[in-house]
């Protein structure tokens, strides 16, 4: 795993991993990773909670579990940061990960695709087909979206393209 | 091009918009920036050759909802009825992300639908083309592109039960270097993807089948060819002897003739 910063390789390896290879199209074995994407996500959430990192919350917005809504929060010069997240399971998940997209920044940097969707590093793809279908919501969470918030937020913050909810008089971010 | 052959029918799918950055490359002009690129390619399309039936599906074909109607859309029939396989003759997939490409290759799988597919590199100097027939070529699963587009060091892309020696080095076109090679790639026998190896067990008793009846039918020729004799008559009794029976006659002297 050369490439990723020590903290987030060693996060991930306390990610419970996943055991059954299954996409939304395939009915009860989709359940049944649909359970053990949650029992990741508890995990990785219990973890950042006890050091002091809780940074995100999701849920699935529809029973077939989907399409994912949540937050992620990132600090930075004392000051938090909130922003939307969502995303929609990819027909040929878990071979491919799923895109995450912050529609408030869509525009806002070019570290981002359409509709907001986060561009990841060249080693997340590669990682991702090693470990399929190991990796789960948690481990894109965090070997994506964490990455990307820690790379880019500073930058946002400080070029001034977004402002904290209590500075801005219009609402850029949350 | 292929509306300017006059192709009976195309079904156009793509859920971006026209931005300006896209002139350089796509054929939209700068007054339909804004609209979606189904509309406008419809729109300039259908220009060139109005006898084109042009169908559009503004939708990402990597969701479920997308998917599915993805699939319909190439089920339907309704265009040539008494047609065999899909409702279409060839699937072309000009999209430029992985994701988009796995879930192409997935419905081809299932549909048993031949396609091709198509990508050009950041540096815009050399590009690839693969032809897949499910079963009988290599899907896009058999063999990952991550090897072959990223130049990242295989050891760290080694899928379980993929074999890397079986994996290309490099495909396609490159300009600079006036490159061009071609290479045959099989399906691999340990392909990710449950259809994919459907389709090959599939096309390898088909292919059992189609072997044993050409052998059959290549047998049944030459059996003809030797029962009928090719002359009715034999006017100077030629007739076919052994060597060593020729050797024992020209022993006996020419005082015969």
């Amino acid at each position: 795993m050369e490439g990723w910063d020590p903290n987030t390789k060693s996060t991930l390896t306390q990610i419970p991993l996943l055991a059954t290879k299954a996409g939304p199209r395939d009915g009860a074995t989709w359940t049944q990773r649909l359970k053990e994407e949650y029992k990741a996500l508890i995990a990785y959430t219990q973890m950042n909670k006890s050091n002091d990192n809780d940074w995100f919350r999701i849920s699935a917005a529809n029973p077939e579990g989907t399409r994912w809504t949540g937050k992620c929060w990132y600090v930075h010069n004392l000051l938090k940061y909130e922003f939307d997240l969502q995303f929609d399971i990819p027909v040929t998940y878990p071979s491919t990960a799923p895109e995450i997209e912050l529609p408030q920044l869509d525009g806002k940097t070019q570290k981002m695709y359409r509709g907001g969707k986060i561009c990841l590093t060249v080693h997340f793809k590669p990682l991702w087909a090693k470990n399929c279908p190991r990796f789960g919501i948690a481990h894109a969470l965090c070997l994506g979206l964490a990455p990307w918030l820690a790379a880019e937020i500073p930058i946002l913050v400080d070029s001034g393209m977004i402002k904290h909810k209590d500075d801005a008089t219009s609402s850029t971010d949350s | 091009m292929l509306t300017r052959c006059g192709i009976g029918r195309l079904l156009l799918y793509d859920y971006d918009k026209v931005e300006l950055a896209n002139m350089k490359r796509l054929f939209f002009r700068p007054e339909q920036v804004g609209m979606t690129k189904t509309d406008a390619a419809v729109h300039n399309l259908s220009d060139i050759n109005p006898d084109v039936v042009l169908e559009t599906y503004t939708l990402n074909i990597t969701t479920v909802h997308g998917f599915e109607t993805f699939i319909s859309s190439l089920k339907n029939k309704s265009f040539h009825p008494t047609e065999e396989g899909s409702g279409v003759d060839l699937v072309l997939s000009c999209v430029d992300n992985y994701e988009a490409r796995m879930a192409v290759n997935q419905a081809c799988n299932e549909l048993n639908q031949t396609w091709m597919e198509s990508g050009v590199s950041e540096d815009a100097v050399s590009g690839h083309r693969q032809l897949l027939i499910p079963g009988e070529t290599a899907c896009f699963a058999c063999a990952t592109p991550l090897v072959v587009a990223s130049g990242v060091d295989e050891r760290t892309l080694k899928r379980e039960g993929i074999c890397a020696a079986s994996l290309p080095t490099t495909m396609g076109c490159n300009s600079l270097k006036d490159y061009f090679p071609t290479m045959e790639m099989r399906p691999n026998p340990q392909c990710s993807h449950a259809v994919c190896l459907e389709r090959q067990k599939e096309y390898l008793l088909a292919k059992l089948a189609r072997d044993a009846a050409a052998k059959t039918k290549m047998e049944a020729e030459s059996f003809l060819a030797t029962g009928i004799p090719l002359h009715a008559d034999n006017e100077w009794n030629i007739s076919v002897v052994d060597d060593s029976e020729l050797e024992k006659t020209d022993a006996r002297g020419s005082g015969d003739l």
